[in-house]
C-alpha cells in the first residue's frame, strides 16, 4: 500500500500531469494504421481542428485562469488489444485524467473498461454501438447517436406511406438482410421493436455472412415476395454487394434503406440502382444548429475545408470529433475544477447546442438530444435530407 | 424456413428456375479452381490452402486491367498468362522445397502463402470490396421473376471454353500425358524419361492459371475483397473431397452439385448459411467414406 502510493508519486507526480502550467492534456488512442486508418485520421483532424479553435479563442477558463488544450495520441493499429494497452499507458504512465475516444465501436469496447477501471472520464465521438451503453459504465459519454437510431426513420416512412393511401401501417411488408456482427445486429434490434409496435410483417429476415460476395438468394426472395421496404446493413461490403445485385436483378422495392452508402460509394459505382436509397448519417452540414465557438453547421464545414482542402465533402466523423472536444471545454468550465469526479458529474450535466446538434447525455452516457438523419440519393448523386415522408421521393424513381 | 419452402414450391415455383440458374453459374466458377486443386493434390500431393487467394489475386489483376480499358477476352488471356508465370515462380520459391516433406509442411507453407497474398493485396488495393461492372444488362423472363445477367451467361460460356481446352490439353498434348503419367507413378515416369520436376512446376503454374481464370469470372459476376479467398479454398476442398482426385467429369458435376446445394440452402435457411453448405457437404462425404471404408475393412488373415 505504502509502496504503491510512493510509486504513484514517483511516476505521475512531477513529469507528466494532466494539467501542467496552463495546459490540459487529453489522451486518445486512435487508429492511424490498419483497417480503420482512414477514419482514424478523419477523427484526429476533427479533434485537432477543435483544439486549435478553442486555444485561439481564449482556451478553457477554470478558476479564473485560462488553460490551453492539447491531445496526446497513440496509434492503436486498429487492434482492440493494443488500444486497451495504450489506454492504460495513457492513464498510468502519462498521467492523463481526461480521455477522448478511439475510432469505431469495437475499439471503444476495448478501451472503455480501462478508463472505467481508473475512473477516468472519456468523451467519445466514434463508437455508436448500443451495447456500449448497456454495461453500466459511469465514465463513458458519447456525443453521437447510437446504432438503434440509424434506420427507424425508414420504417416510419413506410408506415406513413400506408397511412397516406388510407391503409393501416400493419399492412407493411418488411424485408431485412443484416450481417451477423454486433454493429449490424444492434441496428436490427432497434428496428425489430419498432416493426412489432406497428404490427408490420417481416417477410424476409436473412442474415448475411461476414465474407459476403453474393446475396442473390435473398434478393430472389425479395423479387418474389414484393416487400414494401427493404433494409440492408453489412458495412461497406454489404452496401456494395447489395447495390450491385439490386442493379443486376432489377429489384423494384419502393423504399430501400441501407447503412454505409457513402463509404461504399454506391452512387458512383451503380448510379442507376442506387437512386432513391435511404442512408443514415450522424450529421449533415445543412442542419440548422449553431454555437458560439464554431458558428453554424455550414460554417464549421466551410472552416474545416479551409483547414483541410483535400476534402471535397467532410466526413461526419470529423464533425463529431470536434463536438467531443467542445463538450470537454464546456464540462471543465462548468466543473471549475480538474478533479476527475467533479468533471465527470459536470459532463453528465452538460446540456448545449453545438454546430453538430444538441448534446445532452442520458443516464447511460449516450447523447439523447441529437437525432439521426436520413438522406436519400437523388438521380444526380446528390444526398438529400429527408425529414418526413413528404420529403421522400416515393416510390424510388428508378428505371432499369 | 417453412415460409421459404412454401415460397419455393407453392407460391412461386418459377423462382426455382432462378435458384437453379444461379447454382449453375456458381458451379461453373467453382469447377475451375477445384480442378486446379485436384490436379496439384493428385500429381504432387500438395494441398494448396492458398487456392482461394490465387482466385482473388486473379480477380484483382483483372480489375487493374479493366481500369486500363482492356477488353474482357484479352483480360482473361493476360491474367491466365500472368498467373501461370506467378505459379511457376511460387513453385521454384516454395513448393519445390516442400514437395517431398510430409503433409503438415505443405499445409503450413501454403497457409503462410495465403496470409501473405491477402496482406499484399490489402496493401495494394485496400480493404474495400470491388467489382468489375460490365454494364451488360440482364435478360428478364416470367414477368421479371427470373433475371439472367448477361455477365453470368458470358462467364458460363468462358468457363465452358476453358474446361474444354483443359480436357483436350490433358488428353492430347505431350505435357498433359506427362502430367497424368507422373500422377500415376512418378518413379516410372522418371524412368521413362519424363522430367518430373518440370512436370510439377508446370502443374502448379497451370493450377495458378486456372485459379486466375476463375478470379476473372468472379470479379465480373460478384465482388472481390482481399480476404474473400478462404471461401473459394473451402469450396474447392469440398468439391475435390466429394469428387475424388484426377477425375475431371467428377469435379465438374460435384461443382455444379455444390453450387445448387449452396443456393438452395441460401434460399431456405438464409444467405448466411450459403457459405456453410459446402462445409456440411465436406463433413457428410467424410463420414460416409469413413463408414464405407469400415465396412470393407477386414482383419488380415
Amino acid at each position: 500500500m505504502c509502496f504503491g502510493s510512493f510509486y504513484h508519486f514517483g511516476v505521475t507526480g512531477p513529469a507528466l500531469a494532466k494539467v501542467e502550467g496552463d495546459t490540459i492534456t487529453l489522451g486518445s488512442a486512435l487508429s492511424f494504421t490498419g483497417k480503420y486508418a482512414t477514419n482514424g485520421i478523419h477523427t484526429q483532424r476533427g479533434y485537432d481542428f477543435a483544439v486549435d479553435r478553442i486555444n485561439s479563442t481564449g482556451g478553457v477558463k477554470v478558476g479564473g485562469k485560462s488553460y490551453k488544450l492539447t491531445v496526446k495520441y497513440y496509434d492503436d493499429e486498429s487492434t482492440p488489444a493494443r488500444g486497451a494497452q495504450l489506454a492504460e499507458r495513457l492513464i498510468q504512465q502519462d498521467g492523463v485524467d481526461f480521455m477522448l475516444g478511439p475510432y469505431s465501436s469495437g475499439m471503444t469496447k476495448a478501451i472503455a473498461p480501462v478508463s472505467e477501471k481508473f475512473g477516468v472520464p472519456m468523451i467519445e465521438a466514434e463508437g455508436a454501438s448500443r451495447s456500449l451503453f448497456t454495461q453500466g459504465y459511469k465514465y463513458l459519454f458519447a456525443v453521437l447517436s447510437t446504432t438503434d437510431l440509424y434506420l427507424p426513420g425508414s420504417v416510419h416512412f413506410a408506415a406513413d406511406q400506408k397511412k397516406s393511401i388510407g391503409k393501416s401501417p400493419s399492412d407493411t411488408k418488411v424485408a431485412m438482410a443484416f450481417e451477423g456482427d454486433p454493429f449490424s445486429m444492434d441496428i436490427r434490434a432497434g428496428l425489430v421493436d419498432l416493426i412489432k409496435e406497428y404490427g408490420m410483417k417481416i417477410i424476409i429476415d436473412d442474415q448475411l455472412p461476414a465474407d459476403l460476395s453474393d446475396m442473390s438468394t435473398t434478393l430472389t426472395k425479395v423479387k418474389a415476395l414484393k416487400p414494401d421496404i427493404l433494409i440492408v446493413s453489412g458495412h461497406s461490403k454489404g452496401a456494395a454487394t447489395a447495390a450491385r445485385q439490386i442493379d443486376e436483378m432489377k429489384i423494384n422495392v419502393p423504399i430501400i434503406a441501407m447503412t454505409h452508402c457513402e463509404s461504399a460509394k454506391v452512387h458512383e459505382k451503380f448510379p442507376n440502382a442506387s437512386t432513391g436509397f435511404l442512408c443514415p448519417t450522424q450529421w449533415v452540414p445543412d442542419i440548422d444548429k449553431k454555437d458560439p465557438m464554431f458558428g453554424t453547421a455550414a460554417q464549421w464545414n466551410a472552416d474545416f475545408i479551409k483547414a483541410h482542402p483535400e476534402y471535397s465533402s467532410v466526413p461526419y466523423q470529423s464533425a463529431q470529433a470536434s463536438a467531443a472536444v467542445y463538450v470537454w471545454k464546456e464540462a471543465f468550465e462548468a466543473a471549475n475544477s480538474f478533479d476527475k469526479d467533479t468533471v465527470r458529474d459536470a459532463i453528465a450535466g452538460v446540456e448545449m447546442e453545438t454546430f453538430y446538434g444538441d448534446v445532452k447525455f442520458g443516464p447511460d452516457g449516450n447523447n439523447i438530444a441529437k437525432p439521426m438523419f436520413l438522406r436519400q440519393i437523388g438521380a444526380d448523386g446528390s444526398y438529400n435530407l429527408v425529414g418526413s415522408f413528404a420529403d421522400l421521393a416515393y416510390p424510388r424513381n428508378v428505371k432499369y | 424456413m417453412l415460409d421459404n419452402l412454401q415460397l419455393l414450391f407453392v407460391w412461386a415455383p418459377i423462382i426455382n428456375l432462378q435458384v437453379i440458374l444461379d447454382g449453375i453459374f456458381v458451379g461453373a466458377v467453382f469447377a475451375l479452381s477445384a480442378y486446379g486443386l485436384a490436379l496439384v493434390w493428385g500429381v504432387m500431393n500438395i494441398k494448396n490452402l492458398a487456392q482461394g487467394d490465387f482466385v482473388i489475386m486473379g480477380g484483382y489483376l483483372a480489375l487493374s486491367l479493366h481500369y486500363l480499358g482492356i477488353p474482357l477476352p484479352l483480360i482473361l488471356i493476360i491474367v491466365v498468362a500472368l498467373m501461370f508465370v506467378f505459379g511457376w515462380g511460387i513453385y521454384i520459391l516454395i513448393i519445390r522445397r516442400i514437395i517431398d516433406q510430409d503433409m503438415f509442411v505443405s499445409l503450413l507453407a501454403t497457409f503462410g502463402l495465403s496470409l501473405l497474398l491477402q496482406q499484399v493485396l490489402n496493401l495494394f488495393y485496400g480493404p474495400e470490396v470491388q467489382t468489375i461492372d460490365m454494364k451488360m444488362g440482364a435478360y428478364d423472363a416470367f414477368d421479371y421473376m427470373v433475371s439472367i445477367p448477361y455477365s453470368k451467361v458470358l462467364s458460363l460460356i468462358l468457363a465452358a471454353i476453358i474446361t474444354f481446352c483443359v480436357v483436350v490439353f490433358m488428353k492430347r498434348s505431350r505435357m498433359g500425358q506427362a502430367i497424368r503419367a507422373t500422377a500415376q507413378d512418378p518413379r516410372a515416369a522418371r524412368v521413362l524419361g519424363i522430367d518430373t520436376d518440370r512436370v510439377y512446376a508446370f502443374t502448379f503454374a497451370f493450377n495458378a492459371a486456372l485459379c486466375g481464370a476463375a478470379g476473372v469470372l468472379v470479379s465480373i459476376i460478384w465482388v472481390i475483397q482481399p480476404f474473400y479467398g478462404i471461401t473459394y479454398s473451402v469450396r474447392s476442398f469440398a468439391i475435390v473431397t466429394a469428387a475424388g482426385l484426377g477425375n475431371l467429369p467428377g469435379v465438374i458435376s460435384a461443382a455444379f452439385g455444390i453450387g445448387l446445394f449452396e443456393k438452395y440452402t441460401g434460399m431456405i435457411l438464409g444467405t448466411a448459411y450459403e457459405v456453410a453448405a459446402p462445409v456440411a457437404i465436406l463433413l457428410i462425404v467424410l463420414i460416409i467414406r469413413q463408414i464405407s471404408m469400415k465396412r470393407n475393412r477386414q482383419p488380415v488373415r
